[in-house]
């Protein structure tokens, strides 16, 4: 269960739209499930009891919409947003994607969310609703009765490595400051580079193989906010479309990571919203865990204004080829 | 039976102002190297993106390698540094996806060094012919 009610970020949000602070209110609301919560933008009080929606499924950051919505609204913005969000808050600041004037930022305290994946592991498929309070209360059309569940053992894998429960953007905050946590997200990464480059190969050919290119993953990421991108160019021939093979695979992949190097906040979204369930989010943190120590500890987000390790340098950087040895060899 | 000795297919890509200058002087100067390297020219080393690479495997290369001035020599002052973090990245994530690591290198070549750039083409292609075909980033619609 969060920490902060739906009614509370009701409340808030009302008297911020009557008092004339903001015109519009970004938050959530239910899709065509009971665990598929989208972002929504609301103007009126009513609407929000009606269907605004905080709970264990609000995993999708909003970030990423200010720079859509922004352009178009008359007044202020309110957006709330969790811990990891914030991150890619401040990241779109620094990269000038929206109009700072233009949002009242409200940080909510975040206890993680859940992964339907592994909701469903417990319940079975076809959920026909879900409820959430102490434990999260889920019956299918096969069942009778519902299945219960905690909320830490349906965990998304973002929110079991969680990098900071502190937010380090708002204009105001409800509930408690967080705090910076210990996490152990580079595991994962460390794990397969202990691997062999066969053993490598073959977990990403067979992770890989798996994509059908919906570009959910670039879609939703806050990083990826390119107008025009590289893949939806018609003369690079792979516009829009699955992959035929697997060097396709590869090269979007490769890409997608590259091009959010440096500026992926680490917020998880690519993951949680692949259809395939690709763990895309270790291709992000491999980057990130080389950039780390290779040029020195680097949190995008942190702060606004930074300057990402990729568009810098030192006169006596590491050589491509010391990058390599720097982790032993594997070869 | 007579074997097809593997002749692997290298891409160099060299800076105008260095390394193709490099190249020509190892010309001038009659100094040996394969002629399956095949070398493309930019304007400067950072004119590479990490595209570039990917299609130079896809469209058949067995290597690449990629060439620009000494650091602190670039011609546009700071090209080469950022070159040398993109590069380092990118080739630390092929190698992360399996993909041989000594298929990739960069290399720095002045344009006095004509002796440097036949001897590093020279090597390079000896690890890359000991590695054997590029089978891990090659797009089979390519094959001739
Ligand atoms: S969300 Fe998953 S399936 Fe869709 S393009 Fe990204 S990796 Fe491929
Ligand atoms: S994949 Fe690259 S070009 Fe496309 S939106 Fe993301 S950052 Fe921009
Ligand atoms: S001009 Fe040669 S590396 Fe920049």
């Amino acid at each position: 269960m969060q920490k902060v009610t739906r009614e509370a970020l009701i409340e808030k949000a009302a008297s911020l739209l009557a008092n004339g602070t903001v015109t519009s209110v970004l938050a959530w609301k239910k899709g065509e499930f009971d665990y598929d919560i989208t972002p929504a933008l609301f103007t009126g009080e009513e609407e929000m009891h009606a269907e605004l929606v905080w709970n264990d499924f609000c995993g999708a950051n909003l970030s990423k919409y200010l720079v859509a919505k922004t352009k178009k609204a008359e007044g202020k913005i309110l957006v709330f947003l969790k811990s990891c969000d914030t991150y890619s808050f401040n990241q779109l600041l620094t990269e000038h994607r929206f109009d700072r004037e233009k949002v009242y930022a409200v940080g909510i305290p975040c206890c993680g969310m859940a992964d339907i994946d592994k909701v469903k592991a417990i319940s079975g498929d076809g959920i026909a609703s879900i409820e959430c309070a102490e434990k999260i209360k889920v019956s299918t059309i096969y069942s009778e009765g519902a299945a219960e569940m905690d909320l830490n053992d349906v965990l998304l894998e973002r929110c079991e490595s969680c990098k900071s429960k502190k937010h380090v953007a708002y204009d105001e905050l409800m509930g408690e400051e967080g705090e910076i946590l210990d996490s152990h997200r580079f595991d994962e990464v460390e794990r397969l580079e202990a691997m062999t480059p066969d053993e490598r190969f073959a977990f990403w050919q067979e992770e890989l193989s798996k994509c059908i290119r919906c570009n959910a993953c670039r879609n939703v990421c806050p990083a990826c906010t390119c107008e025009v991108c590289v893949f939806n160019n018609p003369a690079s021939g792979v516009e829009s479309k699955a992959p035929v093979n697997d060097f396709e695979e590869k090269m979007f992949h490769i890409i997608r990571a590259f091009h959010v190097a440096g500026r992926c906040t680490d917020c998880g979204e690519c993951s949680r919203v692949c259809p395939q369930n690709i763990p895309l989010h270790l291709l992000n943190r491999k980057f990130i865990k080389d950039m780390n120590e290779c040029y020195g500890e680097y949190q995008a987000g942190e702060t606004v204004g930074q300057r990402a390790p990729l568009v810098d340098y030192t006169l006596d950087d590491l050589e491509a080829g010391e990058v390599f040895e720097r982790g032993g060899d594997n070869a | 039976m007579q074997v097809k000795e593997f002749k692997p297919l290298i891409v160099a890509f060299c800076c105008n102002w260095c390394s193709y200058a490099g190249a020509d002087l190892a010309g001038n100067n009659r100094a040996d190297y394969p002629a399956d390297v095949k070398i493309i020219r930019l304007p400067c080393s950072c004119r590479v993106n990490p595209m570039f690479i990917l299609k130079a495997f896809q469209k058949g290369a067995d290597g690449v390698i990629l060439c620009g001035c000494l650091p602190g020599d670039c011609h546009y002052t700071s090209g080469n540094y950022y070159t040398r973090r993109r590069m380092a990245m990118l080739f630390s994530m092929l190698d992360f996806l399996g993909i041989e690591r000594e298929r990739t290198r960069v290399e720095w070549v002045s344009a006095a060094e004509g002796a440097k750039f036949a001897a590093t083409m020279n090597d390079f292609v000896a690890t890359v012919k000991a590695l054997g075909e590029n089978k891990r980033l090659e797009d089979l619609r390519c094959k001739k």
